[in-house]
């Protein structure tokens, strides 16, 4: 299948699920909301973790029911401790933000929140920037 | 039940994830390249992301309450403040970094690299100190009125 297509189809799933989760638990599919909830000490632990948990599952059942398609591919080498600011401002940003990809991106966006019209639009310009530096300073990919 | 339906909605979702591609760094990094080589595929998630959420949502929301609880909890209008693009603009740059947002990187646990795992521990880290932050700051006010308003609903 054409690459465009594939990420066309893939899209379809991610907003099928977001809706299914709406449908039976009227949450958002945030995932940064529902896993900043988890170590916020937010209500609805039960629900949450069996969703992260069902992200890690999805994963396995890709890694070994489909192992033709590489799914995981491996993230740019670069130090550890590069890593570890990546995931730090990852992490903070989104809840500073109350939402990351999904939430602003995709749930966002569907319902035509401006706030999440914002939202995408300054961390896909911070993104392009941040990987422009990267190339520009070297020690790019 | 209500773990089990978001369960399953995790599994999809993450499925979703794998086969549009985004749980590949190189795939994200090169939506974000910008030099002259860029990937427009991720342009395509969103898409057709948006295309199904949008449509769909608006048919479960016809209905008074979602099947298992008692009320949909969906964020309303709200304006555009100085702490969400902040908090965007961090993000973004760790998303230019790694190539990982929220989403795949949970799912690339199934990777199961030390780079994956990294990454996730810190993320999560970053997340309970923004809590942290949080209850500071709601400690050292007095006013236990104003808690509730200076944390606006998730998107």
């Amino acid at each position: 299948m054409h690459p465009f297509l594939l990420a066309l189809a893939g899209g379809a799933v991610i907003g099928l699920a977001a809706t299914f989760l709406l449908y039976f638990n009227g949450r958002v599919a945030g995932v940064s909301g529902i896993a900043g909830g988890l170590v916020g000490g937010a209500e609805g632990r039960p629900w949450r973790l069996a969703f992260v948990g069902g992200l890690l599952l999805g994963g396995l059942l890709l890694r070994f029911a489909w192992p033709e398609k590489a799914v995981f591919g491996a993230l740019p080498a670069r130090s550890p401790a590069l890593l570890v600011v990546a995931g730090l401002l990852v992490g903070y940003g989104t809840r500073l933000a109350n939402g990351c990809t999904s939430g602003h991106g995709v749930c966002g966006l569907s319902r035509g929140s401006v706030r999440s019209l914002a939202a995408t639009l300054t961390f896909m310009a911070t993104g392009a920037g941040t990987v422009l530096a990267a190339r520009v300073l070297g020690g790019a990919r | 039940m209500r773990a089990l339906a978001a369960g399953l909605a995790g599994v999809v979702f993450s499925l979703g994830l794998g086969l549009a591609g985004m749980t590949d760094p190189a795939n994200v990094q090169g939506f974000l390249d910008f030099s002259g080589h860029w990937k427009p595929a991720l342009a395509f998630v969103m898409g057709g992301a948006i295309l199904v959420h949008a449509g769909s949502r608006w048919l479960v929301l016809r209905r008074r309450a979602p099947l298992l609880e008692p009320a949909f909890s969906v964020p309303g209008a709200a304006p555009v403040d100085a702490r969400l693009l902040a908090g965007s603009a961090l993000f973004g740059v760790g998303w230019g970094l790694s190539g990982y947002c929220p989403g795949p990187a949970f799912t690339s646990l199934a990777a199961g690299t030390v780079d994956a795992l990294t990454f996730v521990a810190s993320m999560l880290l970053g997340m309970w100190l923004f809590a942290a932050v949080v209850r500071r700051r709601e400690a050292r006010k007095e006013h236990p009125a104003s808690a509730s308003s200076s944390e606006p609903v998730d998107a």
